[in-house]
Parts: C-alpha cells; sequence; structure tokens
C-alpha cells in the first residue's frame, strides 16, 4: 500500500465487514479522482452521504479495496467525474434517484429519470411529487441528420435502451447509450424489508446473472451480520454460479452466431444451454436456479438426481467443447478489429467480465479480493489483450473449458451437512461481492435491527457501457449488433 | 455433434440417422383452447390461418423472460415446425409478446409499437411481471402488469415461464384463431 489509498486506511472508519468506511473531506475525496493506480469501482448515494468504493492496484494479497464516504452539504458533493469518466453514469443516477448534485460534473443529464414517475428523487425521505408528461431524451449534440436511432423497443428479442449511433462518412463518430427504461426502483423496494424478502429483488435484478446477484447480495448480508454459511451451501453456490456462467456464455456465444450468422456454431450453443438448464431444473427446481441463493445459506439443497443430470450435462459440454471451439475459428476471423476498446479507454474504466479480461484486465472477483470456494478451486488467469469481439470470443472459449473443469470439481467433492444457518437479527454494514458471468457484481448494504435501511448493487454493465461506447467511435456502423452481442450487456441490472 | 472436420458425406448419414433436437410439442389443453377461440371470437378477431408472426417487446423485463423467450427461436423448441416465427417489427407482427412489469418509462414506446401493429393484434402477457407487475408490484417506476398500458388477450405465468410453457401458450393461441 502506498500513497493516498494507504493514509485513508490509517484512519478510523465506520464499521463495515470486510472494509471499513471511511468518512473524508471534500477536499481529500476530489483529490482521489485520478490518483493513479487507483480505481472507481463504484459509486452510490445514501441519505445524506456518498459513498466510493474503490481499488487500488497493489500486489496481491492485499485486495487494494478502499470505501470512503464524503457527506452532502447542501444537497452538493464533489464530483469524481472530471478525472475519473466511471463515474459519470453514476453521478447521474444519484442525482435523479438521491437528488445529490455533482459539483463540477461532466454530464449533468438525468440517466435513470425520464420524468415518468409521479414523484422526483425517489430515494429521499419524503419524495416531491412531480405530475407530468415524460420529456423526450436529450442527448448530446443531437444531430438526427447523420444518426442511426436504435431502440428504446429492440428489433429482437433483446432488453430496452435507446443507443444512437452519430456518423461521420460511413463510420460511426460516436456512440451514445440512454438506459433506464428498465428502472423498476429496486434500491426503493429493498428498504425495510430482511434481507431474506429483499434477496428476491436482488435476484431479479438481472435475470442473466441472477445466481451471481443472489449470491453477492447473500454475501453482503452475512457479511453485514457476522455469519457464514456452511461449507455445502458455499460449494453448491459456486457450482451454481459456474453453472451459470456455462450457460450464460453459451448464450452469448449464441447470439454472437446468430449475429455473425454462424449457424452451425449457435446449434451446439444452444442444444448444450438447454441441457444444462434442465439439469439445473432437476437439481434445484428452477431452469435459471432463482431465488436458491438466500442469505444464510441456501432455499434448497441439490436434488440427487440433479447431481447426476448436472454432471452428465457438463461432461457432454466438456466433451463438445473442442467442436465448438474449431467452429468458432469461422466466426473469430469475421469478430477480428470489430469495436476494439481503446487503451485509453480500458485504463480510464479498468472495467471487468469476459470484455474487460479480453482487454488486457486482470479484474477477476474469483481470484481477487477472491471468496468461498475459489482459493482453492486455482481459477485459471484468462486473459486476451486485443481488446475486440474476436478476444472476447476467445475468453468466452476460454472460461467455458475453466468453468466446466471446476463444476466437475466441485460436484465431485461436496461437503455433507446443512445448507442454511439462520440469520441474527442485527445491525451492521457490509460489502459482498461475486463474479458473475458478465463481469464483477458488488453489493453494499446496511441493516438497522434486521431490516434493510440502505442497499446498493453496482453490476459490471456501470463499466462495460461507457468501454462499449468507446468501442463503437471509428466502427462500422454494420457491426453494431456483432459489438452488443460480444459485449453481453445487462441491460436491466444497471437500471436497477 | 456439430464439427467441421467430418467430411460432407458422414455428417449427412449422421442426420439422417439421428434424431431431431427439437423436443416434443407440449400437450395443449382442448378446453382451454375452446374458451380461448369463443373469447377471441367475441372480440371479432378474424382467422389468421395457422401461421403467427411474432414480436418480443421488453416492458421491464430482468432478461429472465427474454432468455427463455430466445430458446423458443432455436433448435430445440424450433418454432417454426407450427408456422410461428418471430419478426423484427411490430409491424410484421400477429402477436405482441409483452414481457416486463410495465415500466412507466416505457409506457409510450410500448402504446406506439401496439398502435404500430395490424388488427387483429393479439398481446400475450409473459411472466408474472407482466401480469401483474409481480415482486415490482407497488413500486413508483412500474404501472404493474401490461394491462394497464394495451389490451390482453393471453397471460402466460411463471417468473420466468419455461419455453414449454410459452410454446403451450403459443400453440392454444394458434388452435383457437384458427378454429
Amino acid at each position: 500500500m502506498s500513497g493516498i489509498a494507504a493514509e485513508i486506511r490509517a484512519t478510523p472508519g465506520i464499521p463495515c465487514r470486510p472494509w471499513p468506511r471511511h468518512v473524508v473531506s471534500p477536499e481529500r475525496w476530489a483529490a482521489l479522482s485520478g490518483t493513479p493506480g487507483l480505481a472507481l469501482v463504484a459509486l452510490w448515494g445514501d441519505t445524506h452521504a456518498v459513498h466510493a468504493l474503490l481499488r487500488e492496484a497493489v500486489p496481491p494479497p492485499d485486495d487494494g479495496m478502499v470505501a470512503v464516504t464524503v457527506s452532502v452539504a447542501d444537497g452538493r458533493y464533489p464530483a469524481l467525474s472530471p478525472r475519473w469518466p466511471a463515474a459519470m453514469l453514476f453521478e447521474r443516477a444519484i442525482r435523479d434517484l438521491w437528488g445529490h448534485v455533482a459539483d463540477a460534473a461532466v454530464d449533468d443529464r438525468p440517466w435513470l429519470d425520464h420524468g415518468a414517475w409521479d414523484i422526483a428523487t425517489p430515494m429521499v425521505a419524503r419524495p416531491p411529487s412531480r405530475p407530468g408528461a415524460a420529456a423526450p431524451v436529450a442527448f448530446l449534440g443531437d444531430d438526427t441528420a447523420d444518426c442511426v436511432p436504435i431502440g428504446p423497443l429492440a428489433a429482437g428479442v433483446a432488453a430496452s435502451g435507446q443507443f444512437r449511433l452519430f456518423l461521420h462518412g460511413a463510420a460511426v463518430a460516436r456512440m451514445e447509450a440512454r438506459l433506464g427504461y428498465l428502472h423498476r426502483g429496486i434500491p426503493a423496494l429493498m428498504r425495510g424489508k430482511s434481507p431474506r424478502a429483499a434477496s428476491r429483488f436482488a435476484a431479479r435484478l438481472a435475470g442473466d446473472a441472477t445466481v451471481a446477484h443472489a449470491i453477492a447480495f447473500a454475501r453482503a448480508a452475512e457479511a453485514a451480520c457476522d455469519t457464514a454459511p456452511p461449507a455445502r451451501a458455499v460449494a453448491l453456490r459456486a457450482a451454481m454460479a459456474e453453472v451459470e456462467r456455462l450457460a450464460s456464455h453459451l448464450a452469448d456465444l449464441d447470439a454472437l452466431a446468430r449475429a455473425g450468422a454462424a449457424p452451425l456454431l449457435s446449434a451446439p450453443c444452444q442444444r448444450h444451454r438447454e441441457a444444462l438448464l434442465r439439469a439445473a431444473s432437476r437439481g434445484f427446481g428452477h431452469r435459471l436456479m432463482m431465488d436458491i441463493v438466500v442469505p444464510g445459506g441456501l432455499a434448497a439443497d441439490l436434488a440427487p438426481e440433479g447431481e447426476e443430470a448436472l454432471r452428465d450435462a457438463v461432461a457432454a459440454l466438456g466433451r463438445a467443447l473442442p467442436a465448438i471451439g474449431r467452429l468458432a475459428e469461422g466466426l473469430a476471423r469475421r469478430l477480428a478489429g470489430v469495436a476494439a476498446v481503446p487503451a485509453a479507454a480500458v485504463a480510464a474504466l479498468a472495467p471487468g467480465g469476459p470484455a474487460g479480461r479480453a482487454s488486457g484486465c486482470h479484474t477477476d472477483l474469483r481470484r481477487l479480493p477472491g471468496y468461498r470456494p475459489y482459493h482453492d478451486l486455482n481459477v485459471a488467469p484468462v486473459r486476451e489483450v486485443g481488446g475486440d469481439a474476436a478476444a472476447r470470443l476467445a475468453v468466452l472459449l476460454a472460461e467455458l473449458r475453466d468453468s466446466a473443469r471446476m463444476v466437475r470439481t466441485l460436484l465431485a467433492e461436496l461437503p455433507g451437512g446443512a445448507v442454511v444457518v439462520s440469520q441474527p437479527i442485527v445491525s451492521g454494514e457490509g460489502f459482498g461481492w461475486a463474479e458473475g458471468p458478465r463481469g464483477d457484481i458488488w453489493t453494499w448494504l446496511r441493516l438497522e435491527g434486521g431490516q434493510i435501511s440502505a442497499a446498493f448493487l453496482r453490476d459490471p454493465g456501470w463499466l462495460l457501457l461507457p468501454a462499449l461506447e468507446a468501442a463503437m467511435a471509428g466502427s462500422d456502423p454494420a457491426d453494431w449488433p456483432l459489438a452488443r452481442a460480444s459485449f453481453g450487456l445487462s441491460l436491466a441490472g444497471m437500471d436497477l | 455433434m456439430s464439427d467441421a472436420a467430418v467430411p460432407p458425406w458422414r455428417r449427412v448419414i449422421r442426420n439422417l440417422r439421428d434424431q431431431p433436437m427439437a423436443v416434443p410439442a407440449p400437450p395443449v389443453d382442448e378446453a382451454a383452447v375452446r374458451d380461448l377461440a369463443t373469447r377471441l371470437a367475441a372480440a371479432g378477431v378474424a382467422r389468421l390461418g395457422r401461421g403467427l408472426a411474432l414480436h418480443v417487446l421488453d416492458a421491464g423485463d430482468c432478461g429472465g423472460c427474454a432468455l427463455e423467450l430466445r430458446m423458443l427461436d432455436g433448435v430445440v423448441y424450433d418454432l417454426a415446425r407450427f408456422g410461428l416465427r418471430f419478426v423484427d417489427s411490430p409491424r410484421q407482427a400477429d402477436v405482441l409478446l409483452v414481457t416486463g412489469p410495465m415500466t412507466h418509462a416505457l409506457r409510450v414506446a410500448l402504446q406506439q409499437a401496439w398502435e404500430a401493429a395490424p388488427d387483429p393484434r393479439l398481446v400475450v402477457a409473459i411472466g408474472d411481471c407482466a401480469i401483474d407487475g409481480g415482486v415490482f408490484k407497488g413500486s413508483y417506476a412500474v404501472a404493474g402488469g401490461v394491462e394497464t398500458a394495451v389490451p390482453v388477450d393471453l397471460v402466460v405465468r411463471g417468473c420466468p415461464p419455461t419455453p414449454e410453457d410459452v410454446l403451450e401458450g403459443l400453440l392454444m393461441l394458434l388452435g383457437a384463431v384458427s378454429r
């Protein structure tokens, strides 16, 4: 540890497991942004404060994580976005939900709030009512003459969100996304609920990473209560998360194959995904394994016939992977050079997930900060440096192999015993994290007398969307479907 | 298993020998189809013939329903064998499949898509959220169900409904409109 993060860590903090939250002065807060080696992970609001989770690039085993808080005075706090582009979307969302204004922010347009709700700033104690029609969404440099508008409703089976490709000649000069259409008010819905009741919302933040979000949420609740789930639940959670990763990567490969007109690759991906979902359904009673992971462990144990089915499905997938790899070779040639994330954007955002690891980033929460039981599983450090759609395809294929291996190991060495421990009714604060199929998932929550008083769920999309915007600059607009499929963003996860 | 290295003649023999990947059609409740046919006839829905063009609209879906719907359009559930197909625009659609709890931000867009679909447009609410808002019922950001924005003809329950559940609903619709 060195520099500003070490100084902050040396000061006493507000108790929060595993990283205490340090209250800093507005000057210190503003000075944090742009510090070399320090990256923004998440930024979110609270009643009278704004919190940030930061990660410092330090050698392991130190995880380099620092949580800081700045008080909001007269509804304002210093912006981080002038030197940290990753902060921009968070600052816009904080203004929409909590009403805190970031001073000197790069962008002060609304993000989640389209003016369609009956109230403004829904997270404050008494939200002011604001009847009125929705204002049209404003884009930067709204020049519709040279622009390809996409959405908000999608053409295929895809999530709702607006994207605009601003053209310069035959190339995309700039892409701008405008989301918020899928905002369901999850941070507000979670308040006043027990962690067990609120985990249903975490499971439905992003349906394509329901297990991973539920794990991150459960781990945050367990950290706040200072309890640990039983060993069998820990192993089963990891097995479920890896099965979800397999199924999600196969769905992403399928989407990529469809966008790239590679039906021969599409077919085995769909078939093995279906086999995995059916095995999951036999094991846990739900194809996507929704609502199985709960604070304290699991809501249901793995059914014996499901264990066998999962083992068979993963073994069959493992046998098919070499053939899938060969079928993907043609698609890889089509994807070479498509939507490469520029090095400057990678350095500024430090995105996670397969898209980040395809751009030379090391972020994989299973490896660092790490969590049980991955310490014993030797997660392979998958990394590509190309940053283009072909590199993202290569990462997906490599991770399929590694996840299949981990599921086999986990199922072979399942510990016995109970799958759930009861959670005490206490007050406390905690962070939870899990590596989802699309990247790093972070959850923070505060319990007061066993009820959630504040929570924030950070989907990987918050950093991946700006990376996709940067990658589209200079691209062929016809490559947009490939670019979007190769990032596999969950728009619902970002929209809360 | 598909394999680019296999010579074409062996692939032909293997494809003749192997069973199709598609699963059998789910059984459809005849009484429910009759009931639906009566309701649709009462609503003045003309015969559409044995084929329906489907268009999926996301009204706040978490992504779970979309994942399962995407499985329908593929080798496993193979919609095309029933005369069902996904189209890319509401203008070409006979049936709108709507997912999600109907967020306020998407109401205008959804109504515009519904207006753009040619008569008789049928709306199927897919999943518990689309029926009444599901777990998101009561939030400031959702209206609570697709019915609050456009008329709904059929609902498919589940969170998310399995592809088989959706297929069963679509086959009922197909049976009812071609009766």
